[in-house]
């Protein structure tokens, strides 16, 4: 081993019980940060799936500005054999067109603004989750039936059961008058306050009839297997609508820019915690190291007469810390993926977890995923502000005088 | 050949308020494979001579000159890489490495010049068997005895082969009789590799063994004698 190497070791074992405090925060720290990076991370990836998974979908063509704009004339041209164009190219069925419109919904007593949905019955529930949310009644089964399922919300406002009728009144594609009755086939609970209340489902042809939409749509919903997925099936998709065909192929994010918001807003406020967390580390190595670079003057006074350059000391010194570092580090990763694994098999929750499971769409109990990412990125910050916190008791050595530093006991 | 070299140095320490000169317009010339003592009562100047000399500290004024080399107005980095190549230091308090074994405490000037492994662990075995540390290589300085220790230091400090030795009080701590091989195992490194030998003390017993006897008062050489050594 190299004589600088074993110096530097030996001497943070010169004060074992100092080292392991050190070390211990370190330790802890880290397992600190695995689990709950890991936890967090976790938590996002589900978040973003099942509100994906509720409504939107990973990705959706689109006419150009309609995210932004979603007026009624920017529409999607033949949007079921588009769809199922690219059911057949993709190999896939989690692929669905929709057209939406607003209309107020009236019942014998009241009316409420809602936004309409044209759906395909036979390829939504591939898309959505809200099929599988009717409480009461059945969902939607034939393309061309006037029916409509509604959230339980808009229902209790509005009164209805299934079996009731609606009347809805809004404008065509064209801007002429569109109206129909529909009955009420389900009644769908998604447990999200604005869904419940605001969405309602009815078959695409039915909408394209009474909203005149010439088998026009706006959107064609894609589902990708998993998050990870929906860059690649994104690329796909864009190279098969192509940009010929005047069509955009919009991702999670700008479909739900809310939810990215949600998620850096949570983020901010952990990753200050953990900037806290790991600035006290950092403190504590600093005290640490200054404390034996302090207790060690006199022998740095010596080797710099034998001919040791300032700056070789302070090699040493960090080189001193950026073992306990790597000490804490080992120890940290492995104790804190062994509790992060055994807790993504068993499931984790805490008090009030069912409330912001609710909410966001989550689990009650979370099973947080082990990554590398998510095993790493903690203790390697923690090992580079220990490395930091070091410069500076190093640096102190370059003013040190070799007498000067001899005379100190 | 001169190996020192000082000319009209004056070194001034500040106590509290009172200035106190440590070297007063002090000259001396010392020969390559002279073996010196400098001897003083206490604040004689002897050891500020000694780290002037070793680039340890800088004269406030004068010249200082090691191996035809002048000293006094390098920088920090110059100054190292002159005592790690040319002075190897003894000192009244062995300073040892304490976490390093006695061979790794030899070693070590080696390692820090970059010698190579192999090169280091066989000069340091041969110079420890040398100064007789033949079987405690591997003990940490904590597990010798005092004149143990200084022979490993000795050892540190002749293990490059450098053309001075400094060597401040190094019998101080020891009996009469290991102080007495000690000083048998400088003349013998003097004779044998004529390193030149400047040594700091007010032990009579070291001072039979030099070949020159300087004597200071008050940072002034007050009388310098070439003499016959034990």
């Amino acid at each position: 081993m190299n004589i600088v190497l074993r110096l530097a070791w030996r001497n943070i074992w010169r004060q074992p019980r100092r080292t392991w405090l050190t070390t211990g925060a370190m330790v802890f720290s880290n397992i600190l940060l695995v689990f709950m990076i890991s936890l967090q991370f976790g938590m996002y990836g589900l978040m973003i799936n099942n509100t994906l998974q509720v409504f939107s979908g990973h990705m959706q063509v689109q006419a150009p500005g309609y995210v932004d704009d979603a007026k009624m004339r920017q529409v999607v041209d033949d949007v079921q054999p588009l769809a199922a164009h690219l059911r057949e190219a993709l190999g896939s069925d989690t692929v669905a067109a929709r057209a939406r419109a607003f209309a107020l919904a009236s019942s014998e007593d009241r009316t409420y603004g809602i936004a309409i949905y044209g759906v395909e019955p036979r390829h939504e529930p591939r898309v959505s989750n809200l099929p599988g949310l009717v409480e009461h009644g059945r969902y939607l089964q034939d393309d061309d039936a006037y029916e409509i399922v509604i959230g339980s919300v808009l229902a209790r406002n509005l009164q209805v059961a299934t079996g009731d009728e609606l009347t809805l009144l809004g404008s065509g594609v064209d801007g002429s008058f569109a109206a129909a009755v529909v009955v009420v086939a389900g009644i769908f609970e998604s447990g999200v306050k604005d869904i419940d209340r605001n969405i309602a489902q009815m078959p695409l042809t039915a909408f394209q009839d009474m909203f005149y939409m010439n088998g026009a749509g706006h959107q064609v919903v894609i589902l990708a297997p998993s998050l990870a997925d929906a860059p690649e099936l994104q690329a796909r998709v864009e190279a098969l609508v192509g940009a010929d065909d005047g069509l955009v192929v919009q991702d999670w994010d700008a479909l739900q820019p809310g939810l990215r918001q949600a998620i850096q807003a949570d983020m901010s406020s952990a990753f200050f915690m953990y900037g806290i967390l790991v600035v006290l580390v950092a403190f504590s190595v600093l005290n640490t190291q200054l404390m034996s670079v302090l207790e060690r003057t006199h022998e740095f006074g010596v080797v710099m007469a034998l001919g040791m350059k300032p700056g070789l000391l302070g090699r040493i010194v960090l080189l001193e810390s950026a073992l306990m570092g790597l000490l804490g580090f080992v120890l940290g990763v492995i104790a804190g993926t062994a509790l992060t694994a055994w807790l993504s098999v068993r499931g984790f929750t805490m008090p009030g977890m069912d409330e912001m499971a609710a909410q966001f769409n989550l689990p009650a109990r979370i099973y947080p995923p082990v990554t590398l990412l998510s095993v790493a990125i903690g203790p390697f910050v923690v090992f580079v502000f220990t490395l930091l916190a070091s410069v500076y008791p190093a640096w102190r050595l370059r003013r040190l005088h070799p007498v000067e530093a001899m005379r100190v006991n | 050949m001169t190996a020192v070299r000082c000319i009209d140095i004056c070194k001034t320490y500040t106590q509290g308020d009172v200035d106190i000169k440590a070297l007063d317009h002090l000259s001396i010339e010392i020969e390559k494979g002279e073996f010196v003592c400098l001897m003083s009562p206490s604040g004689g100047g002897k050891t500020t001579l000694l780290n002037a000399i070793g680039g340890l500290d800088i004269p406030d004024s004068g010249e200082v000159w090691v191996g035809g080399q002048r000293i006094d107005q390098m920088s920090k980095g110059e100054l190292a890489e002159l005592r790690l190549a040319n002075i190897g230091f003894v000192f009244q308090a062995y300073n040892l490495i304490p976490v390093l074994t006695a061979r790794e405490n030899v070693e070590f000037v080696m390692q820090v010049q970059g010698v190579r492994p192999a090169e280091r662990h066989v000069k340091s075995m041969v110079l420890l068997e040398e100064v007789g540390l033949e079987g405690l290589e591997d003990r940490l300085p904590a597990e010798m005895s005092g004149g143990q220790q200084q022979r490993v230091a000795v050892a540190r400090a002749i293990v490059s082969r450098p053309e001075l030795v400094l060597a401040d009080e190094p019998t101080a701590n020891l009996d009469s009789h290991t102080a007495a091989d000690l000083m048998e195992l400088f003349v013998q490194l003097n004779e044998h590799h004529q390193t030149t030998f400047v040594i700091a003390t007010h032990d009579q017993g070291v001072m039979r063994y030099a070949k020159r006897l300087v004597r200071m008062r008050d940072g002034r050489i007050v009388d310098d004698v070439q003499q016959n050594a034990a």
